[in-house]
C-alpha cells in the first residue's frame, strides 16, 4: 500500500531540516547568503523565501529526472536546473519589487552556488522519490529561513533601530543617550551573532563536534 | 596604473570576498582545518578566479549584452537574463579544462590540487566575483586585477584562519562551541581586523 502523503515518517523528514539537521547551524552549509542578506528584515524574508522554492522546487526536478542523469556529468546537469529556477526568481523580483532586488544584489544568483541547494540534490534527491525530496526540500528551506528571520530581526533592530523599515525604538531613548550599535549591520557583527546562535542551538540540542 | 594597483588593494584587503561579502564560507569553514589543504584551495582559487572572471567578461560582452550579437548581425537582442546560467556554465567547463591540463602539465601540481578544482565549480566566491565584475561594469583588463585581487584576498583569509585553529587545538573549548561556533567567532575578530584596511589607497 502506498504511504499516506503526510505519514510520521514524511513529517520527520520536514522536522529534521527545521531543527535537529538544521542546514545552517549543524550542517554547515549555506553560510554565505545567510549573512550577506540579514541586515534587514525584508531582504532576510525574501531571500528565505526565494531559497525556500528554489530548494523544494530543484528538489522534485531532480528527483524525477534521477534515474536518466549519467553520473559523470550530475553537477552541470543540476546546476543547470538550479539556475533555470534561478533566473525565473530572479526575473520576478525584477519585474515587482525592483527596490529589493537592487538590495540583494548579487545574492540572488549566488543561490545557484548556495551548497544547501546542491547538497540536498547530492544527498536526498539524488536517491529518493519526487514528493519525499519535496518535503526535503521544505524542511530544509524553512530551518534556512529560520535562522535568516532570527539574524534579520536582531540585526535590524539593533544595528538600525527600525524593523521592516518602521521605527520602533522609541524617540526618548535616543534622548537619553541610547545609540544603535552600528557594527551589528558590518561585517563583524554578522558573524559574532551567526557563532553565538550557533552555541545556543548546539547547547540545547545537545550536539558537538569531535576533535 | 596606479588605478589598476588601487584596485587589486581594495579587493585583497578592503573590500576582502570573504571577510566584508561572506563568499566562499562554506569551504572557508571546511577546509581550514589543515594548513596544507588550506594553502593549496587558496592558490587554486587564486588560478581559477584569475582566469574565470576575465573569461566572463567576454561572454558578457560579446554574446549576452543587449546589442552584443551586433557582428552577427542580430543587433537588438537582449539575452543578459541569461548571465547566470551562462556564468555557472563558464565556470564549470573552465575548471573542468583547468583540472586537466594541469595534469597534463603539471603533475606535481595536480597531486598537490587535485581534489579540490572539482570543488571549486560550486565555491560561490568564484561566481560571486564574476557577477560583481558584470554588476560594477568593470572593463577588460580591470576585469583580470579585480578576478586575481579577490583570489589572493580569499587565499590570505583562509591560510590565516588555518594556522589559528591549528593554535585553537589546544585549548579548552566549551563542546557546544567547539568546531564551527567558535570558527565564526574568530572570523568576526579577522574581519574587524581587515576593517583597519578601509580607506587605503595609493
Amino acid at each position: 500500500m502506498a504511504e499516506a502523503l503526510l505519514s510520521k515518517k514524511n513529517k520527520k523528514l520536514v522536522k529534521d531540516g527545521l531543527w535537529d539537521a538544521n542546514p545552517l547551524t549543524f550542517q554547515v552549509l549555506g553560510i554565505c547568503s545567510s549573512l550577506a542578506v540579514t541586515t534587514q528584515l525584508k531582504t532576510s524574508l525574501i531571500m528565505a523565501f526565494g531559497l525556500t522554492f528554489v530548494t523544494a522546487m530543484s528538489n522534485v526536478v531532480i528527483s524525477l529526472m534521477r534515474n536518466y542523469i549519467p553520473s559523470k556529468i550530475r553537477i552541470i546537469v543540476q546546476l543547470t536546473v538550479v539556475s533555470a529556477l534561478v533566473i525565473t526568481i530572479d526575473q520576478i523580483l525584477k519585474a515587482y519589487m525592483y527596490d529589493a532586488s537592487k538590495q540583494l544584489s548579487v545574492f540572488v544568483g549566488l543561490i545557484i552556488t548556495n551548497c544547501i541547494v546542491v547538497g540536498r540534490l547530492e544527498a536526498f534527491a539524488m536517491s529518493n522519490p519526487p514528493w519525499k525530496s519535496f518535503l526535503d526540500g521544505l524542511g530544509n528551506g524553512l530551518g534556512y529561513s529560520a535562522v535568516l528571520v532570527i539574524l534579520g530581526i536582531i540585526r535590524e533592530i539593533f544595528g538600525s533601530g527600525t524593523l521592516l523599515g518602521y521605527h520602533v525604538i522609541p524617540r526618548s531613548f535616543y534622548d537619553a543617550g541610547y545609540v544603535n550599535n552600528g557594527m551589528l549591520v558590518l561585517a563583524p557583527g554578522a558573524f559574532f551573532l551567526l557563532g553565538c546562535i550557533i552555541w545556543i542551538q548546539r547547547a540545547i540540542s545537545g550536539y558537538a563536534e569531535v576533535k | 596604473m596606479i588605478h589598476y594597483v588601487n584596485l587589486a588593494i581594495k579587493s585583497i584587503f578592503v573590500e576582502n570576498i570573504l571577510l566584508a561579502f561572506f563568499l566562499g564560507m562554506c569551504s572557508f569553514l571546511a577546509c581550514s582545518k589543515k594548513v596544507e589543504t588550506a594553502v593549496g584551495l587558496g592558490f587554486a582559487v587564486v588560478f581559477v578566479l584569475t582566469i574565470t572572471t576575465p573569461i566572463c567578461w567576454a561572454v558578457k560582452n560579446f554574446l549576452l549584452k543587449k546589442g552584443a550579437l551586433a557582428w552577427t548581425g542580430l543587433s537588438d537582442i537582449d539575452l543578459s537574463f541569461l548571465i547566470f546560467i551562462s556564468f555557472i556554465a563558464v565556470i564549470a567547463a573552465m575548471t573542468q579544462i583547468v583540472e586537466m591540463l594541469v595534469e597534463k602539465l603539471s603533475p606535481a601540481l595536480y597531486n598537490a590540487l587535485g581534489i579540490f578544482l572539482p570543488l571549486i565549480a560550486v565555491n560561490c566566491a568564484i561566481l560571486g566575483a564574476a557577477l560583481f565584475m558584470d554588476q560594477r561594469n568593470y572593463n577588460f583588463p580591470e576585469s583580470i586585477v579585480f578576478g586575481f585581487g579577490s583570489g589572493v584576498g580569499w587565499a590570505l583569509a583562509i591560510i590565516s584562519m588555518s594556522a589559528i585553529r591549528k593554535k585553537l587545538d589546544y585549548s579548552n573549548i566549551p563542546a557546544p562551541l567547539r568546531g564551527l561556533g567558535i570558527t565564526m567567532l574568530l572570523t568576526g575578530l579577522m574581519s574587524v581586523g581587515f576593517m583597519c584596511f578601509a580607506g587605503i589607497r595609493l
